[in-house]
C-alpha cells in the first residue's frame, strides 16, 4: 500500500512541483482544490495511473474529489485493481 | 423588471450613446479604464463600497473597497512610472488570480501602458511567443511563476523590467524588483495618463488556425461597450455581488471580471482555487452572490457532479445566471432551470469583439441551446460560406458575420495589419485599420458557424477553421505541432479537436515518429507532459495517436480537416487531393 502512495508521491513531486516551489506534499496535501494539479492536467495523471497499474479508470469516477489527495487517488486505483 | 426592459423597445432608434448614459460619462471626461474602474467610482460617492471580495485556498479571504482600488492601483501606477515604463509600452500581467492581478491590472492603465494580461498556466514557450512578439517591456508576476519568466529573459531583449509582487523577496535573481502593493507606501492621488478613446489599453493574444498566437489590441474606449452589455445582458446594479469565473487571461476576465463591472461601480467576488463543485457552491452561498456569469465546461461539470450537492446549500441569493465560452448546451440550461430556479443565459463573442454581440438576454424567452439575438446596435447576419452574400432563408448554416462600428472592436493584430484586415469580408486591399473598423458596407467575419431560426434566434454549429475551442479557451493547432515536433521522438505531428462531454472538445495529437522510437504508452504520457509544461495544460493533447504518416494534400499540406472529421463522426469530404502513396 505504502508503495503506491510513494509512487504516486514522486510522480506529482516530479510532474507538477517545481524545485523551487515551498510545497510540503503528502498523501494528505489537497492537489485539485488547492490548484495545484488542475483539471486538464488530471488527465496526464490518470495516464500515468492506468499505466502503472494496468487499469481503467472510467471517465465519470475521475472527479476532482477522487484525485484531491494521493490518499483518494490511492483508493481509486485499489478499487479498480479488484 | 430588467435593466434592458424590452429588447424590441431598445432596438428601435438605438445609439451607442447610451452607453454614455449608462456610465454617465460626459464628453471631455476623462476616459482611461483604470481610474474610470477607481477613482471615478470613489468620485461618485461609493469609495467606502466593496470593490473586489478574494477568497484564496485554505480560508484566505480579503476585501478591498473602491478606495483601496484606487490608492493601490495608483501605487502600481507609480512603480512601474518611478523604472521608467513609458506610456505605450507593453506591461505584462502573468499571475494567479490574487488581488494583485486586478489591481495592478488597473495600475498598468492608469500610467498608460497597454496591458497584456497572459494566462498563469502558460508555460514557458506560450510565454515567450506572447511576449516576443508584443516587445513587451515589463512584466509583473509572482514568485510562483516568475521561474518561467527567468527560463526566457535571455531571449527577449526588449523585456526590461521584473516586478514580483508576491512571494519571499529573498528569493529574486539579478535583475527582479519586489513590489508588494499593500506594505508600499499609499498613494492617494496619481496623475493618470490623459488617454483618449482611441489609446490602447488591453492586449490579449488569440489562437488562430495558421502561425503564432496574435495579439488583439483594444482601446479605452471599449469600456462604452463593455459597462453597457454589462448593464444590459448581465443586468447589474447597485447592491448586486458579482462572480465571474474567467480568468483575466483571457478576454471574459477582464471584459466582464474587471472593467465592465467597475466601470459601474460593481462588488465582485474572486474565487483563486482549483474547481471542486461543493466548493463554488460554498462560496456563492457564503458572499450572496446575485448574478453569476461561468462557462458551460464548469457548468456541465458541476451537472456531473449531480443534483444532491446542489440541495445542501443555499443559493437562494442568485438572481441571475449567464455563461460564455463555447455553445451552451440545452440540457445545461434545463438543468440549471431545474437546480438553480433559473437558467443561463448563453453569451456569445470573442477576443476579437471586446463585448457580447449575440446574447439571451434577461426576461427573453430562451430557446435552450440557442446563442440568442444580436445586441441592440450589433448588425449580425450569417454568411454564404462561398459567396459571403448575408443567408436570408432559415435554417442554412453560414458564417457568423458582424457590420463594424461598435465601441470594443479591436483596433489592430499587433504588428499584423494584413492579418486584420483578412477578418473584413469586401475590404480593399490598401484599407486601414480605422476604415475598417468603421466601415458599415464590410463584415467582421468571427470565424464561428451558425444559423439563424424564423424568429431571429442564433444557432452556434461550429468553428470555421481548426482552431480548437477546449473549455471556452482557443487553443491553435499550429502551436501545438510546433511544440510538438520539438520533442525528440516525433517526426511530425498534426493537432485536432476531438469531442470531450465536458469541454466540448479537448486536443488530440496524430503523430509519426522518428527512427529508433517505439510507439509505447510511456512515450505518449512523456508527450503529453512535455507540451503541458511547455504551452499550457489546456494544449496538452489528451490522447495521442501514433501513425505510420498524415493525410496530405498533394502541396505537403496535412489535411487537419481530415482527421478532425473523422474524430466527430462527420464526412471527411472530397479527398481527391490527398497524397498519393
Amino acid at each position: 500500500m505504502d508503495g503506491m502512495k510513494d509512487v504516486v508521491l514522486e510522480y506529482i513531486r516530479e510532474e507538477y512541483v517545481d524545485d523551487e516551489d515551498d510545497v510540503e506534499l503528502d498523501e494528505n496535501t489537497p492537489l485539485i482544490s488547492s490548484g495545484m494539479v488542475d483539471s486538464f492536467s488530471m488527465v496526464s495523471l490518470k495516464t500515468f495511473l492506468e499505466m502503472k497499474y494496468g487499469i481503467k479508470l472510467p471517465d465519470e469516477e475521475a472527479s476532482p474529489e477522487a484525485f484531491d489527495t494521493v490518499d483518494s487517488i490511492c483508493a481509486l486505483v485499489r478499487k479498480h485493481q479488484g | 423588471m430588467t435593466n434592458i426592459g424590452s429588447y424590441e423597445d431598445r432596438l428601435k432608434g438605438f445609439s451607442w450613446d447610451v452607453a454614455k448614459e449608462a456610465l454617465d460619462w460626459q464628453e471631455g471626461e476623462l476616459l482611461n479604464i483604470g481610474a474610470i474602474c477607481s477613482d471615478r467610482v470613489c468620485a461618485r460617492g461609493r469609495a467606502d463600497q466593496p470593490a473586489l471580495i478574494w477568497e484564496g485556498f485554505g480560508g484566505k479571504k480579503k476585501t478591498y473597497t473602491f478606495a483601496d482600488l484606487k490608492v493601490f492601483s495608483n501605487a502600481f501606477a507609480q512603480q512601474l512610472r518611478s523604472l521608467g515604463v513609458q506610456p505605450g509600452e507593453r506591461v505584462c500581467v502573468f499571475m494567479d488570480r490574487i488581488p494583485a492581478l486586478y489591481i495592478s491590472f488597473l495600475g498598468v492603465l492608469k500610467m498608460g501602458g497597454i496591458v497584456q494580461p497572459l494566462f498563469s498556466a502558460f508555460g514557458d514557450e506560450s510565454l515567450e511567443v506572447r511576449l516576443a512578439d508584443a516587445g513587451t517591456r515589463a512584466i509583473l508576476t509572482t514568485q510562483k511563476h516568475a521561474k518561467k519568466v527567468r527560463a526566457i529573459r535571455e531571449r527577449l531583449p526588449e523585456l526590461k523590467h521584473v516586478i514580483v509582487v508576491e512571494g519571499d523577496p529573498a528569493k529574486l535573481k539579478d535583475g527582479e524588483v519586489f513590489f508588494d502593493f499593500e506594505s508600499a507606501p499609499r498613494v492617494e492621488e496619481f496623475d493618470v495618463y490623459p488617454s483618449g478613446p482611441e489609446t490602447a489599453s488591453v492586449l490579449h493574444y488569440t489562437s488562430g488556425t495558421t502561425g503564432q498566437p496574435k495579439g488583439a489590441q483594444h482601446v479605452h474606449s471599449s469600456v462604452l461597450g463593455q459597462a453597457l452589455t454589462t448593464q444590459w445582458v448581465l443586468d447589474l446594479r447597485p447592491g448586486d455581488v458579482y462572480w465571474c469565473t474567467a480568468d483575466p487571461g483571457w478576454v471574459t476576465g477582464t471584459s466582464y471580471g474587471i472593467i465592465g463591472p467597475w466601470a459601474l461601480g460593481i462588488t465582485q467576488v474572486v474565487l483563486d482555487s482549483g474547481f471542486m463543485a461543493a466548493r463554488w457552491y460554498q462560496f456563492i452561498q457564503d458572499n450572496r452572490v446575485t448574478v453569476w456569469y461561468s462557462a458551460p465546461t464548469a457548468i456541465r461539470s458541476l451537472m456531473r457532479e449531480g443534483d444532491e450537492t446542489v440541495k445542501r446549500f443555499d443559493l437562494s441569493s442568485l438572481r441571475h445566471l449567464a455563461s460564455v465560452g463555447e455553445p451552451l448546451n440545452a440540457e445545461a440550461v434545463v438543468w440549471s432551470e431545474k437546480v438553480f430556479g433559473l437558467p443561463f443565459h448563453d453569451t456569445f463573442w470573442q477576443t476579437e469583439t471586446g463585448a457580447m454581440m449575440i446574447t439571451n438576454f434577461p426576461g427573453m424567452k430562451i430557446k435552450p441551446g440557442s446563442m440568442g439575438k444580436p445586441f441592440p446596435g450589433i448588425t449580425a447576419a450569417v454568411l454564404d460560406l462561398r459567396t459571403h452574400e448575408p443567408i436570408a432563408e432559415p435554417g442554412r448554416v453560414g458564417l457568423i458575420a458582424f457590420r463594424p462600428g461598435w465601441p470594443s472592436i479591436f483596433r489592430a493584430y499587433w504588428n499584423r495589419p494584413d492579418l486584420y484586415r483578412s477578418k473584413f469580408v469586401g475590404a480593399a486591399e490598401d484599407a486601414q485599420p480605422e476604415a475598417l473598423r468603421n466601415d458599415t458596407s464590410l463584415w467582421y467575419v468571427s470565424g464561428d458557424r451558425a444559423s439563424i431560426d424564423p424568429d431571429g434566434y442564433y444557432w452556434f454549429v461550429g468553428r470555421d477553421d481548426d482552431v480548437i475551442n477546449t473549455g471556452g479557451h482557443l487553443v491553435g493547432p499550429f502551436e501545438v505541432e510546433s511544440a510538438l515536433i520539438e520533442h525528440d521522438a516525433i517526426a511530425e505531428a498534426a493537432a485536432v479537436g476531438k469531442p470531450d462531454e465536458v469541454n466540448m472538445e479537448v486536443v488530440k495529437a496524430f503523430v509519426t515518429l522518428n527512427p529508433g522510437f517505439e510507439p509505447t504508452p510511456e512515450l505518449e504520457l512523456q508527450i503529453m507532459n512535455f507540451i503541458r509544461k511547455r504551452l499550457s495544460p489546456l494544449a496538452m493533447p489528451q490522447e495521442i495517436e501514433y501513425v505510420d504518416k498524415l493525410p496530405k494534400t498533394r502541396s505537403g499540406k496535412i489535411l487537419r480537416r481530415y482527421l478532425r472529421a473523422m474524430e466527430w463522426g462527420e464526412d471527411t469530404g472530397d479527398l481527391s487531393t490527398l497524397e498519393e502513396d
